[in-house]
């Protein structure tokens, strides 16, 4: 069996991350193939039903990242989505659910480099703590 | 304690009689031992229904939100702080209301006097002196009042109501205690550890939405556990559902919960939920240096910022 890879769920907002994926692509930086994108209007827009719905559905990882603090295209977005993950990333780990999975960044639109960085930095760690059996919703979904 | 029931009485009779508020809420005495039950009062010549002693657990401020009119209130220090972050929601205006304050020396919890008693029907109780007699078919205890003590009460910071129009008697002492010890010691376990012993708590929850209902501050018109498509949380009692459920409610009370107990006296099955909630009020606490329902015109903590807030966790 080939080596295990893991998935990693990537929310990046539009107006910075996003643009830092877009320009390490066409930049043809070498990053790791495990990310999957999910554009988000702003950081803020992130719910933590997000993280935990990606983790129930099978997600290994979830990266969040935004613009960085005072560079929020709507301002303040990115300050409420501060106080909202370091409170949720606690109540997480608190549970039980390893730290290494949960990654939170902030990448300006130029900072190409830096999404490659960081792209390589997360799925290391994801790859340090092996597969997702935590959260994982196994049985069938009632609707 | 229990010359709190006339002070209550008088003041309510006088609210109603000058037609300051249009009713009051408060507790009559329950029909079984150990349970009161709420009571809203709208003409002076019920009064007498009114009543207080230790086992006025219930937190009052679940019956405001959206309340129209002018309502007097007998509320303990947990309740009033509720009112405190109701008002900083917008759920009800603070001049709305006349708070009757209740210096609270903490409530019992009816369930440490059943792990006393075993199975046995508790015909009665009363206390005095810091002792409870309870008696029943066949036996006739006396009990510390202090081990009887809901979890919440013993480690509660405040006793006497943040806010007020009149109190019912003088200001109890406030207790110096250490609120997360409990906490702490989750904290420094290994991620298994904790993943097993969270599993081991929440596999008992049948979800019933106890908690959720006996909470002041689940107030949404549509809760996110009755939201489909997409639904955000699978309503099984399996494992996964169960988790994310509390994961998510406990979140909804990040900031705003005052751990009042109400969750914790409401659950059938006796899980201890609020062990999330108030890892979330310390971290609150630790992080932004917030106390929810303290301060009337303080902003919730994640309905504010500062520049600085800390964010060493962030690559």
């Amino acid at each position: 069996m080939a080596e295990w890879e893991p998935k990693i769920l990537a929310f990046l907002c539009n107006w910075c991350s996003y643009g830092a994926a877009d320009l390490a692509g066409v930049s043809r930086l070498k990053q790791p193939p495990n990310i999957r994108i999910i554009r988000i209007p702003c950081s803020g827009r992130m719910n933590p039903k997000f993280i935990l719905q990606a983790l129930r559905k099978g997600a290994d990882g979830v990266w969040v990242s935004g613009c960085h603090p005072g560079d929020c295209h709507y301002i303040e977005g990115n300050y409420y989505a501060r106080r909202k993950f370091a409170l949720f990333k606690n109540l997480l780990e608190y549970v039980g659910i390893e730290p290494e999975r949960l990654h939170f960044s902030w990448i300006s639109s130029a900072e190409a480099t830096k999404f490659a960085a960081v792209a390589k930095d997360v799925v290391e760690s994801v790859k340090k703590v092996g597969p997702s059996s935590r959260l994982i919703k196994r049985e069938a979904e009632v609707e | 304690m229990f010359d709190y029931t006339e002070k209550i009485r008088e003041i309510a009779r006088r609210l109603l009689q000058e037609k300051k508020v249009d009713g009051i809420i408060g507790f009559k005495k329950g029909t079984i031992p150990m349970m009161n039950q709420p009571v809203f009062i709208t003409s002076p010549d019920r009064v007498e229904l009114l009543h207080w002693d230790s086992w006025c657990g219930v937190n009052l401020a679940n019956y405001l939100p959206k309340r129209e009119g002018r309502i007097g209130i007998v509320a303990k220090g947990c309740d009033t702080r509720s009112i405190v972050v109701l008002s900083q929601e917008n759920q009800v205006q603070r001049d709305q209301l006349y708070i009757i304050g209740v210096p609270c020396r903490g409530m019992l919890d009816r369930r440490k006097v059943w792990e006393v008693v075993g199975s046995a029907d508790v015909k009665g109780i009363e206390e005095g002196n810091g002792k409870v007699r309870v008696w029943g078919n066949g036996f006739d205890l006396k009990l510390e009042r202090s081990e009887l003590l809901q979890n919440n009460c013993v480690i509660c910071v405040h006793r006497n109501p943040v806010v007020f129009d009149e109190l019912v008697a003088d200001e109890v002492e406030e207790q110096s205690v250490d609120r997360y010890e409990d906490i702490r010691n989750i904290e420094a376990m290994s991620s298994d550890e904790k993943w097993n012993l969270f599993q081991e708590i929440f596999s008992r929850c049948i979800r019933c939405y106890a908690c959720r209902n006996a909470c002041p501050f689940c107030y949404c018109p549509q809760c996110f556990v009755d939201e489909s498509r997409p639904q955000w949380v699978g309503k099984t009692i399996d494992r996964t559902d169960t988790l994310t459920f509390h994961l998510l409610r406990a979140f909804h009370m990040a900031g705003r919960c005052t751990d009042c107990g109400a969750c914790e006296r409401a659950c059938p099955v006796g899980i201890p939920v609020r062990l999330l909630t108030k890892k979330l009020e310390k971290d609150v606490k630790e992080l932004y240096g917030y106390e929810a329902g303290v301060q009337l015109d303080e902003r919730p903590p994640l309905d504010t910022y500062k520049p600085d807030d800390p964010e060493d966790f962030i690559k």
